[in-house]
């Protein structure tokens, strides 16, 4: 506990069992500096923890038992590693004694957790503690941040030892969080930067990562460089920033994919290339130079071949590149988007946010919540088409301000990420779910229940899987497999938990629905009824040229 | 694209658990290890894995950073034949009666180079420390007689050909870096 108040721990997302008993009875006499919340199943602990680090920055920590607890977590484990999260998982173990003897509740943790994991250590000792809780908190949080795992044994938890001193860490010798940038790179980025007709820079996590926001705005500012953004980095520049395109990939807008295939001058920084973003890679910007800003060294080549890869922070980097290269007006280039933007417009958004009449499209209620929030809000999603719509229609001022499971598409994580998200922030926390995902975490209403967390919990329900349905209708001649989904009453569950709710069917009613939810005090949760078969759209299909999106489907 | 055997010269912590990681990294990319050696290294505290795999410079390359990531490995670099100096060992057990029967399995092992380390009434053991091919060879020489009781072969060795170890240098340079920061502060 002294570890963990010594890294400036105040909120642990937890879970008690008989393996991490001695912990929790210190925790007892800890809480009044470290806030322990409750959640209701361990996979809400790893996904709130999570939630809290997105958008406070801190490494967010949980704590369960072993066996069962532990295992419930791996979900949240790997897709922190897949989006670069910190967190930490403290995990109770069987005593050393028993290691190794199918004890009760014994899994071999961190075996399994060694593949989806930055770290994974098992404390076998009390004289461990220290110097292991140190050396967690700098790794998961240096560098490219991502989950650490500590398997801490029962008698290492009851052993004492004298004189114990927290520790601090800040090297490991086989570890670089950064590596050198070389100056060589920063030239030759800086030439086909300044000789561009066309650049084109996409805007990655990396950049939120390494609070490198402002530095990037200087960045396109002087450049005059048009920018497209992952899912993950929509608020590393504001949504109406002139600059600032649209998001990137399957569901991203149709502008920033076809000036991907035409630009002369690709530069990404803080991404990864995901297939999600590039589609088919042999057709990914090959007319372009392609410059990489990263701090891991894997993803250089990893996807995409890169001319010119600049290694380290992108804080430092950007910063560099800003004061060496020349300001420059790319004003043709940047107005080329516009009937691509138009275009989009006119065939997908005007429909999506004005239908008139029928059936309420998702679309609109992210909208009409977003322009309630004055675009202030933190957006937290579940997968799904609940996910690609609000990403898709929220708009965002400030940075840290969308959590959703990109790389690994966690259905679940919505639900608990927003609740953690509560704890590392004021802001107003809105969090679009389908009623798919709504139900495969539903145990934390009971956690949003005990601490009133305030979710604004918004429903968008169409009686289907419906993202999967979506891909049934267009690839699997509308085969709908098991996708129909056969509802409870939600408002009758949120009332159940205490949590007000509201269900809307109507349009004309939609206004006062989001109007009562967001002045409502704590949690509330809107039902909306959405249409039951509708599309995200544009869309690249899998596996074809980013740039040939469908308008309609 | 075509396939070479690739040297992977890999240095980690001697914890528990890092030979298992760097497995996983191949398995994941699909990579048969055609062999391994794993043994203290010339700096304290520091063993050196010799793995060799075939594979496409491309994919071995991107295996080798991944290996790198790791927090526990200190460096890993990949070679090919020609970058390193390699050596092999095996044993071979051969039937004593065999030998003193057939006189062209003592012929085979002179004609190879190779020693007897060991000769009792049941059986003999020869060794052969060479290159893969000389130990294949070798071993098809006895196969003819049919006399080889057991046959083992280690993993390859390897030193590279540049003057330094690399480990060493690189070491005292993150030191040195870790030092200056500090005073910067």
């Amino acid at each position: 506990m002294r570890s963990l108040e010594a890294e400036g721990v105040d909120t642990i997302f937890g879970y008690p069992g008989g393996s991490i008993m001695p912990v929790y009875d210190a925790l007892f006499d800890h809480t009044d500096r470290i806030k322990h919340i409750l959640v209701r199943h361990e996979q809400g602990a790893a996904h709130a923890a999570q939630g809290f680090a997105r958008v406070c920055g801190k490494v967010g920590v949980c704590l369960v038992t072993s066996g069962p607890g532990a295992t419930n977590t791996i979900t949240g484990i790997a897709d922190a590693m897949m989006d670069s999260t910190p967190i930490i998982v403290i995990a109770g173990q069987v005593g050393k004694a028993v290691l190794g003897t199918d004890a009760f509740q014994e899994v071999d943790l961190v075996g399994i957790t060694q593949p989806i994991s930055k770290w994974s250590y098992q404390i076998r000792s009390a004289e461990d503690v220290a110097w292991a809780v140190a050396r967690a908190f700098y790794i998961a949080s240096t560098g490219r941040p991502g989950p650490v795992v500590l398997d801490f044994t029962k008698n290492a938890q009851v052993e004492q030892i004298e004189d114990y001193a927290p520790k601090v860490v800040d090297y490991v010798r086989s570890y670089l969080p950064e590596p050198d940038t070389d100056p060589l790179s920063l030239v030759k980025a800086t030439e086909l930067i300044n000789n561009a007709k066309k650049p084109f820079v996409l805007v990655g996590q990396g950049v939120e990562l390494g609070a490198a926001t402002e530095e990037l705005k200087a960045f396109v500012e002087k450049g005059d460089m048009p920018c497209g953004c992952t899912l993950l980095g929509l608020s590393a520049l504001p949504s109406n920033h002139p600059l600032n395109k649209g998001m990137l990939g399957m569901h991203g807008n149709l502008g920033t994919n076809v000036k991907t295939n035409e630009c002369d001058v690709l530069i990404a920084v803080g991404m990864r290339f995901d297939d999600r973003v590039t589609g088919d890679l042999k057709t990914y910007a090959k007319q372009a130079k392609v410059i990489h800003l990263d701090i891991d060294p894997t993803e250089i080549d990893k996807n995409v071949k890169v001319d010119v890869a600049v290694l380290g922070n992108c804080k430092k980097t950007l910063k560099k590149l800003t004061i060496m290269m020349k300001a420059n007006q790319h004003k043709e280039w940047i107005d080329s988007f516009a009937p691509y933007e138009e275009k989009e417009y006119n065939e997908v958004i005007k429909k999506e946010l004005n239908p008139g009449e029928g059936p309420i499209l998702m679309g609109e209620v992210v909208n009409a919540v977003s322009e309630a929030t004055s675009h202030q809000a933190i957006l937290v999603t579940d997968v799904g088409q609940n996910q690609m719509i609000s990403a898709r229609y929220f708009k965002f001022t400030q940075n840290r301000s969308i959590v959703t499971s990109g790389g690994m598409g966690t259905m679940g994580f919505g639900l608990p990420a927003a609740i953690g998200a509560t704890f590392g922030t004021n802001r107003t926390v809105c969090l679009f779910l389908g009623d798919g995902g709504l139900q495969m975490c539903i145990q934390e209403l009971g956690t949003i229940m005990e601490q009133q967390a305030p979710v604004k919990i918004i429903v968008l329900n169409n009686n289907y899987l419906g993202n999967v349905r979506q891909w049934q209708a267009m690839f699997f001649r509308h085969r709908y497999s098991f996708t129909p989904m056969m509802n409870p009453d939600y408002v009758k569950i949120a009332q159940a938990y205490d949590i007000p709710a509201k269900r809307v069917i109507d349009r004309k009613d939609l206004q006062a629905g989001i109007s009562e939810m967001l002045n409502a005090e704590g949690p509330y949760l809107l039902e909306v009824a959405v249409i039951e078969e509708g599309n995200v759209l544009p869309m690249t299909p899998p596996g074809a040229p980013i740039n040939e999106m469908l308008l309609e489907c | 694209m075509s396939k070479t055997l690739y040297t992977l010269i890999v240095y980690s912590e001697n914890i528990a658990g890092v030979l298992n990681q760097i497995t996983a990294v191949f398995t994941r990319r699909q990579v048969n290890i055609e062999s391994l050696n794993v043994s203290a290294s010339s700096t304290q505290g520091v063993h050196k894995y010799t793995i060799t795999a075939m594979s496409d410079e491309d994919t071995i390359s991107k295996i080798t950073k991944q290996i790198e990531k790791k927090i526990e490995v200190l460096q890993a670099n990949y070679y090919t034949d020609r970058d390193v100096f390699i050596l092999e060992t095996a044993l071979y057990k051969i039937s004593t009666q065999n030998i003193l029967e057939n006189r062209n399995i003592s012929k085979v092992v002179r004609m190879h180079n190779a020693m007897m380390v060991e000769v009792n009434p049941t059986y003999s053991i020869v060794e052969k420390t060479g290159m893969t091919d000389e130990i294949i060879s070798l071993y098809e020489g006895l196969k003819e007689y049919d006399c080889v009781i057991q046959f083992v072969r280690s993993g390859r060795i390897a030193i590279t050909k540049g003057n330094v170890e690399r480990l060493d240098a690189y070491l005292a340079d993150r030191e040195a870096h870790y030092i200056a920061s500090k005073k910067s502060e």
